[in-house]
């Protein structure tokens, strides 16, 4: 079975900026793959590439065994596409859009029924300038998959959104998935990629830099779980030669104002740690523990915060 | 094809379209209620009036000042006072009158007024007519007359045919300018360009829509003048028609050419502007092209709304029929081919 997306050495440059700079990925079909890393990694040229939108400056792209030099139109009645931040029309009604969306594609599901798959029943007279923020991202995927469509782009489907409306976002993405669906998304949320997710590749600098299924990937870390800590201010500098003699501990790495500690087990390493401390009656200023996530995969491997907000 | 009419792309694309713009009311008055409340308000200001009465005075010096008031009173198209000599002068230096006239010497009259003012020279040529006639003075010559007060020659009839032209310029520049820029700038178009969408058709919803729109615009503006003025339309309906046609393509390929590559409102805006202001000056909507000097003349005749309005005016007012009116049609034609060609060359889908 050929693969549902092949990128091959993938570059895209704007002027000194490396947005792409040679990147490779393969993604299965009936598979749900995440795109992951900050803002400005490349997620999104990557995938408008992927979604003919932009032209590479060079490398190869192969979706469902199609290019988008030769079977160009082929492909557009294949993919379901959300762009990050498109505005539909205001003064339209959700059933409207959907029903425009319908009529550019040969074949694809029936629009009511797709109204009531993203949820949008009550609304679907309700004009489009009136609904929600998830309310609207829940209509893009309308759009999106009213084609019935054999490989789905989605490009942060939940940036913005609040708690719930990310949550009901995920319900349909995951329905979808269950159907077969092959999915490819960005986002910058490590949850969301470890939730819906089967494999993901992180991204920086336009490079794939780690490559797996998210557990895969945290178990790369060799640790479970992370501790952080920080010392009162005027306290002596701790040297990470030290605190990596600690009982259990992996990896120690200074953060702003303290300190990470990735490790094996808490409950060797938490008890530990405080006898240290208070060994040099150094007090805490704070201390949190956590499993290791994503998150702290991009840490260990840039050295940064995915989110330097 | 089993596929359902109103399934078919193009008529969502077009209905979509309309929905744009009947769900905007400004945009509902811009295209309907304006041109007609501009209509109304030109008619009235320039209505046709009875001639105008000339004011003369007669300075009161000497008994035979009465005679020559009775003299000039004769002539129904003055209207006479008896003064004295200061309120006299007065009422001339102020304007009030456009001539003061008075008995001078033994029987003759002297005429005081602004030579340089040309309803002072025609209240000297009236008065002193009624003068001289007072005084026995014949025609030598038989003299026939016959009065024309025709629709088709007063203002009303030249501005609304600039009106109809002005309507047709601003649907074809706003129409397209405005909606194509906000789906650029709202990433909209990008997202329709994602899909299988037929590119020819998007765009051929917009120039069907503001046809339609257009005819209908029209429609209500050339009816209302008709109803309300008498504005005539003496040329053919598929005459008109046609013109109205033409000059919306061209139109409609200035405002795809004008949104073309702009991805912010404020920029699109100021092109739109700046492409419509010289015409709005120079191509004769208000009054007549013609008053521009002979050197520019050439640049005039070249704009789309000069040879709109021209053609319009020629074929509403003179009933010219359209092989006669080649020279806009050509002017129009030149501009829709050169528009359309360059704007899809540089179209910005993204």
């Amino acid at each position: 079975m050929t693969d549902a997306l092949l990128v091959r050495e993938l570059r895209k440059y704007y002027g000194d900026v490396r947005a792409v700079d040679g990147l490779d990925l393969t993604v299965a079909s009936g598979e749900c793959f995440g795109l992951l890393g900050p803002n400005g990694a490349g997620k999104t040229t990557t995938i408008e590439i992927c979604e003919g939108l932009l032209a590479p400056d060079a490398g190869r792209v192969e979706l469902l065994g199609l290019t988008w030099q030769h079977d160009a139109r082929a492909l557009r009645q294949r993919l379901g596409i959300q762009l990050q931040e498109t505005q539909l029309a205001e003064k339209l009604t959700v059933e409207e859009t959907v029903r425009l969306f319908r009529s550019f594609y040969d074949k694809g599901r029936p629009v009511d029924e797709v109204i009531r798959l993203v949820q949008l029943g009550e609304k679907r007279d309700g004009r489009v300038g009136k609904l929600s923020g998830g309310q609207k991202q829940r209509l893009a995927l309308a759009c999106a998959i009213v084609s019935d469509p054999d490989l789905m782009f989605l490009d942060e489907p939940t940036t913005g959104l609040d708690p719930q409306s990310r949550r009901q976002l995920w319900d349909l993405i995951t329905d979808f998935k269950a159907h077969g669906r092959t999915i490819m998304l960005t986002t910058h949320y490590m949850d969301e990629a470890e939730i819906l997710c089967d494999r993901v590749a992180i991204v920086d600098h336009g490079k794939v830099i780690a490559l797996g299924t998210p557990r895969e990937l945290i178990g790369s870390l060799g640790a479970e779980h992370v501790v952080e800590f920080a010392l009162d201010n005027g306290a002596p500098p701790l040297e990470e030669r030290t605190l990596r003699a600690l009982d259990g501990v992996r990896v120690a790495r200074p953060l702003a104002g303290g300190w990470e500690l990735q490790v094996g087990e808490l409950h060797r390493t938490v008890p530990a740690l405080l006898a240290f401390l208070a060994e040099r009656n150094l007090e805490l200023a704070q201390l949190t523990t956590h499993s290791a996530t994503l998150e702290d995969v991009f840490v260990s491997l840039t050295g940064r915060q995915l989110r330097d907000e | 094809m089993s596929e359902r009419f109103a399934d078919r792309s193009l008529v969502q694309l077009v209905s979509v379209r309309f929905k744009e713009y009947t769900r905007e009311p400004e945009a509902l008055f811009w295209s309907f209620g304006f041109p007609i409340l501009l209509a109304i308000g030109l008619g009235i200001a320039f209505r046709s009036k009875p001639p105008d009465v000339v004011h003369v005075a007669v300075a009161n010096n000497g008994p035979r000042a009465g005679p020559l008031a009775d003299a000039l009173r004769r002539d129904r198209s003055l209207a006479v006072e008896q003064l004295s000599s200061d309120s006299a002068a007065a009422a001339l230096r102020t304007g009030r009158v456009a001539l003061v006239a008075s008995p001078d010497g033994v029987n003759g009259v002297r005429y005081e007024y602004d030579d340089t003012r040309p309803d002072a020279r025609n209240a000297r040529l009236i008065a002193n007519d009624a003068v001289q006639r007072g005084a026995g003075r014949g025609d030598i010559l038989p003299i026939a007359e016959q009065h024309v007060r025709e629709a088709g020659s007063r203002y009303i009839d030249f501005v609304v045919p600039g009106l109809l032209g002005m309507t047709i310029m601003g649907g074809g520049i706003w129409g397209l300018g405005f909606s194509i820029v906000d789906q650029r700038r709202k990433h909209l178009l990008k997202r329709l360009v994602a899909t299988p969408m037929s590119r020819a058709e998007y765009l051929a919803s917009y120039v069907i829509s503001r046809l339609v729109l257009l005819a209908i615009e029209a429609a209500v503006l050339l009816g209302a003048s008709a109803l309300l003025f008498g504005v005539p339309l003496r040329g053919s309906v598929a005459a008109i028609v046609t013109i109205i046609l033409v000059s919306a393509l061209a139109f409609g390929g200035l405002g795809l050419l004008l949104a073309s590559r702009s991805q912010t409102i404020e920029g699109v805006s100021g092109l739109m502007n700046l492409s419509m202001l010289p015409m709005w000056v120079l191509s004769g909507v208000f009054f007549s092209a013609e008053n521009f000097p002979r050197t520019i003349q050439p640049f005039i005749k070249a704009l789309p709304l000069t040879a709109t309005n021209d053609a319009l005016r020629a074929n509403m007012l003179r009933g010219i029929p359209l092989p006669s009116l080649w020279p806009q049609l050509a002017v129009l034609v030149a501009w829709t081919v050169v528009c359309f060609t360059v704007a899809l060359r540089i179209f910005r889908w993204r």
